[in-house]
């Protein structure tokens, strides 16, 4: 199983906390937190979709939760669930919205007004890194072969991603050329209508590269039509620890697209922490590790204030970029 | 290979997995039939209970609703002009005008064999050539996506009727027009959205056809007051009849072959698929049918319903060789399949049917089995189903008013989707008194979207030159093949000047309705 190779990516901070949590695990279902109301943005079948339903799954059956029960509201690329979630924030005490990196892109990209500011950024939970890919039978075997053609003749390196330009799979490969010297503006980025239409187009040969999330690359090359290059993690993944990062190539860039949940506006300090020691709680039951591996993903736990922080920085670094691409004024 | 074989068919024939096959063509037929509720709304409602089987199993089950889903679609297409899905949206171009000819039976009836022929060939070619195959998903590039969308567009002609080429010409670039509202992906740019968040994803081809076909049919029926008229006279035993005579199945059945094979290789394509394949097969069989064939089309032409019924169900089956032999999915329903072969720690790609040859080859021959469960299970449903058409109007009314518009909330839980589907009814009810044909519009549309995206790509590639037309052979040679279908009507009427006054072919047409 590919899935259980993935590593559990966890901050060294909850070693200490799990002390804690363990004296006071005798009382767990005693102080279950009552109902969560899963408010998912997107429709049935989605990335959002499974992450509010996989979490809520683990959080039920492990008792940590008595009931739970799912909202799908798409519709503006998330934007409506947003306002929903404000419009409606004096009784949404107990929902939860899922979100993730497209929440900061499309903030300062102005498809909604909204941004994170104006909610209650819980915790994420969950993330996957941005990968390099190109086809097993490409010339490129290493990273900085791509990197030399690219300086050298920018048009000369299609990427192919599986989303519209402007959106993370552009800009993540725009980040990592900038990051060898290149001129991001410059990329040859063409867009598909989903992650598999774009890896028919590497496929295809009419794409050099395919800038896709890491675990959907790792599932690809398990499979060995394509190679990974590089990956945006800080350091390399136990999954696949083959592959080396951007950062010890020399490239300065480091990305995570991040699955995580959001609270209504002015949702109260206490049941932030209830639902964050909730979350946190849950990385240890038997249930998440059922549901975790059967999506593979990977856990990254920021809650609260280390999330508003990381949010932040994310903000700023995506922000620059797009300014610089053109996107934003 | 044949090893390999062997073990599938053990796997398939177990009787849990024949079992499998069963409930899982029965659950897909019947959420097929509601109209909206397609392959990708039917495929997902599995999910959790595939969880508890084994790979193998769980796989079946979910085919056997995918393609259980796209047969049963067809049924209220003809029936109620309510497409159960997006892929047989072209079925109800022929199948409804057979259907109020009281010949619901018999359209039904060619349904199913059309679909149990597409699935069964299908699934025979999948059989003993889909590792061979996956080169040709591969092959294509965006600028053959794009000659191939240019050839779908010469079909309009086979929209219109005579004196009607100008409204088809005009509804499809309306139809291309409505394409482009949504965020441009090459560009990033909102277009057409004006500033309201709920356009940025653009319009559902689904939702058009629901609002264009389903919502005007009965909004027409209640404005020309034939909801009040006492119910037509429906002899029973006609409106069930099944019979088709030897003539009617010596005319379909070249069509139905023809279909079947180009649904196929259509539906293999990750950029295309079953919906596509169903528009492509009817066009082509408009093209190909004689100057007085093609004046039935889209007034209940056999071949109109047997074209793109056979090409959906070939094409569904098609589109498995991405799913399994490269890990691509070429549409929603394979996506969502495509996770669940994830979940349980199968990875698709080209060592498939090396390293997990029960599930690999058990699914191909399931699905053959699958067709055959179908037909057997339809079949005999049949003069049953069509009693639908005699339900009196007022309690059948609402009823299709309530199952096309929760099929479409369903899918996406966007409240915005039912104002806009209202707003497109009362458009289409316009264009609709003018005489304006709506299935051009909704072929301008699905084919459309995918021309202008692989238009920009295959740009962006050449860096804005258009050489992409015809640097590739099999760029060129579709191109070639869209330039002769546009000019063959051209050199018919040449022909029929040379030969004018040996037996001109009157034939007043008002085109389709």
């Amino acid at each position: 199983m590919i899935s259980s190779l993935l590593s559990r990516k966890r901050p060294a901070f909850l070693a200490a906390t799990l002390a804690g949590c363990l004296t006071a695990g005798a009382s767990l279902s005693a102080q279950a937190v009552d109902s969560v109301h899963f408010l998912i943005p997107g429709g049935a079948g989605g990335g959002w979709d499974g992450t509010a339903r996989g979490t809520g799954e683990a959080l039920s059956k492990s008792g940590l939760v008595d009931s739970v029960s799912y909202e799908n509201m798409s519709g503006g690329g998330g934007g409506k669930a947003i306002a929903h979630l404000i419009e409606v924030a004096d009784q949404a005490e107990d929902t939860l919205m899922v979100n993730s990196t497209p929440i900061v892109i499309r903030s300062l990209s102005k498809v909604f007004p909204q941004s994170f500011r104006d909610l209650t950024p819980v915790a994420a939970t969950i993330g996957d890194f941005g990968a390099f890919v190109v086809a097993a039978d490409s010339k490129y075997q290493s990273f900085e072969q791509l990197v030399a053609d690219y300086l050298d003749n920018p048009r000369s390196v299609g990427v192919a991603g599986g989303s519209a330009r402007g959106s993370m799979d552009h800009l993540v490969a725009a980040m990592a050329f900038k990051a060898a010297g290149g001129d991001p503006v410059r990329v040859k980025y063409l867009a598909y209508d989903a992650g598999g239409k774009a890896m028919a187009g590497l496929l295809s040969g009419e794409a050099q590269v395919l800038s896709t999330g890491f675990s959907e690359a790792l599932a690809l090359a398990e499979a060995g039509e394509v190679r990974i290059l590089a990956m945006t993690g800080d350091e390399r993944s136990a999954a696949a620890p083959e592959v080396p990062t951007l950062k010890e190539l020399g490239y300065d860039a480091s990305f995570v697209n991040w699955r995580g949940f959001f609270g209504a506006p002015g949702l109260a300090d206490a049941k932030v922490a209830e639902y964050t020691e909730m979350l946190e709680k849950m990385y240890d039951t038997p249930e998440w590790e059922t549901v975790r591996s059967r999506y593979g993903w990977t856990e990254i736990f920021k809650p609260d204030a280390q999330f508003v922080a990381f949010l932040e920085q994310q903000e700023k670094e995506v922000g620059e970029l797009m300014r610089e691409l053109g996107f934003l004024k | 290979m044949l090893d390999g074989i062997m073990t599938g068919l053990t796997t398939a024939v177990m009787p849990f997995n024949v079992m499998m096959v069963v409930v899982g063509c029965f659950a897909g037929t019947f959420i097929g039939m509601l109209p909206g509720l397609g392959p990708i709304s039917a495929v997902a409602l599995m999910i959790p209970i595939t969880y508890g089987l084994d790979p193998a199993s769980g796989i079946i089950l979910m085919a056997g609703v995918y393609y259980g889903a796209v047969f049963g679609g067809s049924t209220s297409s003809i029936l109620i002009n309510a497409p159960g899905c997006a892929s047989t949206v072209a079925s109800a171009f022929d199948g409804y005008p057979l259907a109020q000819q009281k010949q619901a039976g018999k359209a039904l009836a060619l349904a199913a064999y059309s679909s149990f022929t597409g699935g069964t060939i299908g699934a025979l070619i999948l059989l003993f050539a889909a590792p061979a195959l996956a080169s040709v998903s591969l092959s294509f590039q965006s600028g053959d996506y794009f000659a191939l969308m240019v050839l779908g567009l010469t079909a309009v002609a086979a929209f219109s009727g005579r004196g009607q080429v100008l409204k088809a010409l005009i509804m499809t670039v309306f139809g291309l027009m409505i394409a482009t509202v949504g965020t441009d992906i090459t560009s990033g740019a909102p277009r057409y959205t004006f500033g309201s968040i709920d356009l940025i994803d653009g319009i559902s081809f689904l939702l058009l056809a629901m609002a264009t076909f389903a919502l005007t049919e009965v909004v027409m029926t209640v404005l020309k007051g034939q909801h009040r008229e006492p119910e037509p006279e429906m002899d029973m035993k006609s409106l069930g009849s099944m019979k088709l005579s030897r003539e009617e199945v010596k005319e379909v059945a070249p069509t139905i072959a023809r279909s079947s094979v180009f649904g196929f290789i259509v539906g293999v394509l990750p950029g295309a698929g079953a919906t596509i394949a169903s528009f492509l097969a009817y066009g082509f069989e408009r093209n190909l049918a004689s100057a007085k064939e093609r004046l039935k089309f889209g007034k209940g032409a056999l071949r109109g319903l047997a074209a793109p019924e056979s090409a959906n169900n070939a094409a569904s089956t098609g589109s498995f060789v991405p799913l399994l032999t490269l890990g691509i999915p070429g549409s929603g329903t394979t996506a969502i399949m495509l996770g669940a072969l994830i979940a349980y720690g199968i990875q698709p790609g080209p060592r498939l049917f090396v390293d997990n040859p029960d599930v690999f080859w058990s699914v191909i021959i399931s699905m053959y089995f699958g067709n055959l469960v179908l037909l057997i299970l339809n079949l005999p449903l049949i003069p049953y189903i069509s009693r639908l058409l005699v339900i009196p109007r007022p309690i059948l009314i609402p009823l299709i008013l309530f199952f096309s518009i929760t099929g479409v909330y369903l899918v996406s839980f966007n409240t915005f989707d039912i104002q806009m589907m209202v707003f497109i009814t009362v458009a289409a009810i316009f264009l609709k008194l003018l005489e304006f044909p709506m299935a051009p519009m909704l072929l301008g549309f699905i084919l459309g979207g995918i021309m202008e995206k692989n238009l920009s790509r295959a740009l962006t590639l050449s860096d804005g030159s258009l050489a992409f037309l015809w640097e590739r052979p099999l760029t060129l040679t579709i191109m070639v093949l869209a330039i002769t279908m546009l000019l063959l009507p051209l050199f018919g009427q040449l022909r029929r000047r040379l030969f004018a006054g040996r037996g001109p072919e009157v034939a007043s047409s008002e085109g389709e309705g």
